[in-house]
């Protein structure tokens, strides 16, 4: 079977800071898939080299086609939907505007329509408050949004940038659960960076560990979670 | 009272050029954080144009309309031109480029057309409206064309794709890429219509302070003080701050001792240095938090 | 309001210069200097006219460049400080009988008050917002010297003739020369001034403040003193160079003080190049030559010129003449060898 996303020695640079050093994985056709590393491991700067946000060299392949070369908005038009660190909410419209925006590329207006109603269906605190100002939703409801949002784009992949990030352990847990739903219902293949290793690992199947803009360890997430070295260092038992 | 009246509804009357002249600078700004200062020289020449098509014997709306395509397109091959390759450089830059805009623009329209005083036609006549003298049929035209506009306006962005994807564009470009809106056609969109919107103040006010290069000038400076009086983040604010500082400058003029034409400008100042250093946010604007 | 913010990075206001970059070396200085002294001997009376022009809208150039380049605030509108030391030395000579002379300092003083007052509000204002207000001063700036109210001492739309002083101790030079070699002296006197104050304590703090604001104060700079002194400053040595220009053109009017002046000195800062001090020369070099030339072609092409250079200089030498000056020494570096 042939990787939906390939990457081969992917570095990238911020200034004269480079800030990885030649990274190669792979993600299979609905997998779901964590990237886990330390603080400044480079897993953010990863998914944004994804999404050309970063300069970079090395090659990125979707379904075979190079990524190189095409704007933010063009890789995302091709079905890559990335829920950035901070969500990226668009806190001065209201939630419904925000998932209208997620689907701003599609023509399909029926279709944007009944997704809304998916959405609200998946997340219904969104249906609640879906003529409130984004911006005045609680962290863990951004995130919701945010997932949402990214859905909307009838993505074939979604990349999320710490989705745990400052949110209690009961939401995460919620919008975990969701995540596996997604990827196994609507067949949507996700690739999730996180420092919540622990639960990170309970939800993939694949995992890569990265360090300092270096893979060094990658496999079957059961594998990994039970590797000693990710035990101590990312696990702390 | 009477003179009360009068001078309120001829302060909402040129309010509603400073509206559409801060409506115009607010759309850049919210699209690149700059300010156009050759927003009224723009719309000189586009009123400029306008009147030549009539002097070729095209009937005025006929003019009026051909004069908005040509603005807009306009705006945007200037942005596709000239500001988009500055749009990563420092803000010195980017006020130098607008600088050189204010000057080519000035200059071209005074080669082309000379600088004397030219009469420009009114489509509303200039009798009293409605026979009332409190104002004049071209005033009260002023005001309809304006309020038109900001309800074809308002819709645009409320209830169309694009007028989204503009107002996403604006509040947060990287997440606007995200969704995949091309941001930086956004932008130019932005710049073609403020240039359209701008024409629009330029054409309205022509036949009050006639044809003529500089004829913008104080014009655009109380624009700006209606877009910082309203906020630089808010269009609404921008608009009703156009109409405050019409009827604010009016009714000093008339009951200020000593205020007359000829403090107009200074007035303009003192509101842009007042409202910067109490509120530099506007009445309606959103607080702006510097990332260190 | 909503209670959400934005929180934005800004672009740096203006690119960082490094200090050594700001100036010449002293070999460069003298053959300058030389240049400077000698060439009048040879020119006409006209020429010699401009030439004092030359150094005078340098001066105000320089003077934008200490505020821009060196504190890293905007103004477009040093045509309105220029118009006070104008107005400022005019009124002294025509109505108090003041030796020209004297009224230069008077004009500095009056000048860096005004620029340091006028500071104050600036002070909250950065970026755009400080261009905006600066740029409503200039514009308000001919109608405030309009005023019914000054026009005793103003002259009000007629403005003031200023009498041309003859050369003193019956020295046998023409007036233009003696007012030439005049400004000579005052000019060089205020560029050594502005070049060791850049190099002072005060300069250290100004590019603290350009290149990163927070951080200057975080190091203790006083950035709230620092900026409104930069702009007193910058305002004085605009007021002495406005009161040169009073005398040199003998009048002073409303209408020589528009925008359009806060816009040729804008445009001399960046030909010249931000923040490099001999710049500041060149520039005013280009914005009294380029419109004679411009409005010889045709009346009013002068704008469009000067527009489409500045546009030229943005994209093509975005460092102005400094970078054509670092590129000639590379050049002539590789020609030695």
């Amino acid at each position: 079977m042939t990787a939906m996303l390939n990457v081969k020695d992917l570095r990238a640079y911020y200034g004269q800071v480079q800030a990885l050093h030649g990274l190669s994985f792979a993600l299979n056709e609905g997998s779901l898939t964590t990237l886990l590393g330390a603080n400044g491991a480079g897993k953010t700067t990863t998914l944004r080299a994804i999404c050309n946000m970063v300069r970079s060299t090395g090659a990125i392949e979707f379904d075979g086609a190079p990524l190189a070369g095409r704007s933010t908005e063009n890789v995302v038009r091709l079905g890559i939907a990335h829920v950035p660190q901070g969500r990226g909410t668009f806190t001065t419209m209201t939630v419904e505007e925000n998932l209208q925006l997620g689907a701003i590329t599609r023509k399909d207006k029926a279709g944007v329509v009944s997704d809304i109603e998916r959405m609200y269906d998946h997340f219904p605190v969104l249906k609640q408050r879906h003529t409130q100002q984004a911006g005045t939703l609680s962290g863990g409801e951004q995130q919701m949004l945010a997932v949402a949002r990214a859905l909307m784009l009838r993505p074939r992949l979604m990349l999320l940038d710490e989705p745990s990030f400052g949110l209690a352990p009961l939401i995460v847990r919620d919008l975990f659960r969701i995540l596996g739903k997604i990827n196994r219902e609507d067949k949507v293949t996700i690739l999730v960076v996180e420092q919540n290793a622990q639960l990170a690992l309970e939800l993939a199947d694949q995992a890569y560990v990265i360090e300092t803009g270096r893979i060094v360890m990658s496999g079957n997430a059961k594998d990994i979670a039970n590797n000693e070295d990710v035990r101590k260092s990312y696990l702390g038992y | 009272m009477e003179l009360f009246t009068n001078q309120v509804l001829a302060g909402i009357a040129t309010g509603a050029i400073y509206a559409c002249m801060a409506l115009a600078v607010v759309m850049i700004y919210q699209a690149i954080d700059h300010l156009n200062f050759a927003q009224g020289e723009m719309a000189m020449f586009s009123t400029f144009i306008s009147w030549q098509m009539m002097q070729w014997g095209i009937p005025y709306w006929g003019a009026f309309v051909l004069t908005l395509a040509f603005s807009f397109a306009g705006g945007i091959v200037i942005e596709r031109l000239l500001f988009k390759p500055l749009a990563k450089a420092p803000i010195l830059t980017n006020v130098a480029g607008f600088i050189a805009l204010f000057a080519i623009i000035n200059s071209v329209a005074g080669l082309i057309w000379d600088f004397t005083i030219k009469q420009y036609p009114t489509p509303f006549g200039s009798s009293p409206f409605l026979g009332s003298q409190l104002i004049s049929t071209h005033q009260a035209g002023m005001i309809g064309v304006t309020v038109l506009l900001l309800i074809l306006l308002f819709f645009f962005f409320q209830y169309t794709r694009i007028g989204l994807a503009m107002r996403a564009a604006a509040s947060l470009p990287e997440s606007a890429r995200l969704v995949g809106i091309n941001t930086s056609w956004m932008i130019a969109l932005g710049w073609g219509m403020a240039a359209a919107i701008g024409s629009i103040a330029g054409m309205l006010i022509a036949p009050v302070v006639f044809l003529e290069p500089n004829m913008m000038g104080g014009v655009l400076i109380y624009g700006f003080a209606a877009a910082v009086l309203g906020g630089l983040t808010s269009p609404l604010g921008a608009v009703i701050g156009g109409f405050l500082v019409g009827i604010f400058e009016n009714l000093a003029g008339t009951y200020i001792p000593g205020v007359g034409n000829e403090l107009k400008l200074p007035i303009a100042l003192a509101l842009i240095i007042t409202v910067l250093v109490v509120k530099p946010a506007g009445l309606f604007g959103r607080p702006i938090v510097k990332r260190v | 309001m909503s209670a959400v913010e934005d929180v934005v990075t800004e672009a740096p206001a203006v690119e960082a210069v490094p200090k050594r970059a700001m100036t010449l070396g002293f070999g460069t200085s003298l053959v300058m200097l030389a240049l400077l002294l000698l060439v009048p001997l040879f020119v006409k009376n006209f020429i010699i006219f401009q030439l004092t022009m030359l150094l005078i809208y340098g001066l105000a150039v320089l003077a934008l460049n200490i505020l821009t380049g060196g504190s890293g605030q905007f103004s477009l509108g040093q045509s309105a400080f220029y118009a006070v030391g104008a107005y400022t030395s005019a009124i002294l000579m025509e109505h108090a009988d003041m030796n020209y002379a004297l009224t230069l300092p008077i004009a500095g003083i009056i000048c860096f008050a005004f620029g340091f007052l006028f500071g104050q509000p600036a002070l909250r204002l950065s970026g755009v917002y400080l261009a905006l207000a600066t740029f409503a001063l200039a514009t308000a700036m001919p109608q405030l010297l309009k005023l019914g109210f000054f026009e005793h001492w103003t002259g009000g739309v007629q403005g003031l003739v200023v009498t041309k002083p003859d050369a003193p101790f019956g020295l046998p030079m023409s007036q233009d020369m003696w007012l030439y070699y005049f400004t000579l002296a005052i000019t060089v006197g205020i560029y050594v001034a502005s070049v060791n104050l850049l190099r002072s304590r005060s300069g250290r703090a100004f590019m603290a403040i350009r290149d990163n604001e927070i951080a200057a104060s975080a190091m203790g700079v006083d950035v709230a003193l620092y900026k409104t002194l930069a702009f007193g400053v910058s305002a004085g040595i605009t007021g002495v160079a406005g009161g040169l220009g009073a005398i040199a053109v003998q009048f002073v009017a409303p209408d020589g003080y528009t925008i359009t002046l806060a816009i040729s000195l804008f445009l001399g800062m960046v030909v010249g190049g931000v923040g490099w001090l001999p710049g500041s020369i060149v520039g005013s070099a280009f914005i009294i030559f380029v419109p004679n030339i411009a409005e010889g072609i045709s009346k009013g092409l002068s704008g469009a010129v000067f527009g489409v250079l500045l546009f030229l200089v943005i994209f093509l030498v975005p460092h102005g003449a400094r970078q054509v000056a670092m590129v000639a020494q590379q050049l002539i570096g590789k020609l030695k060898k």
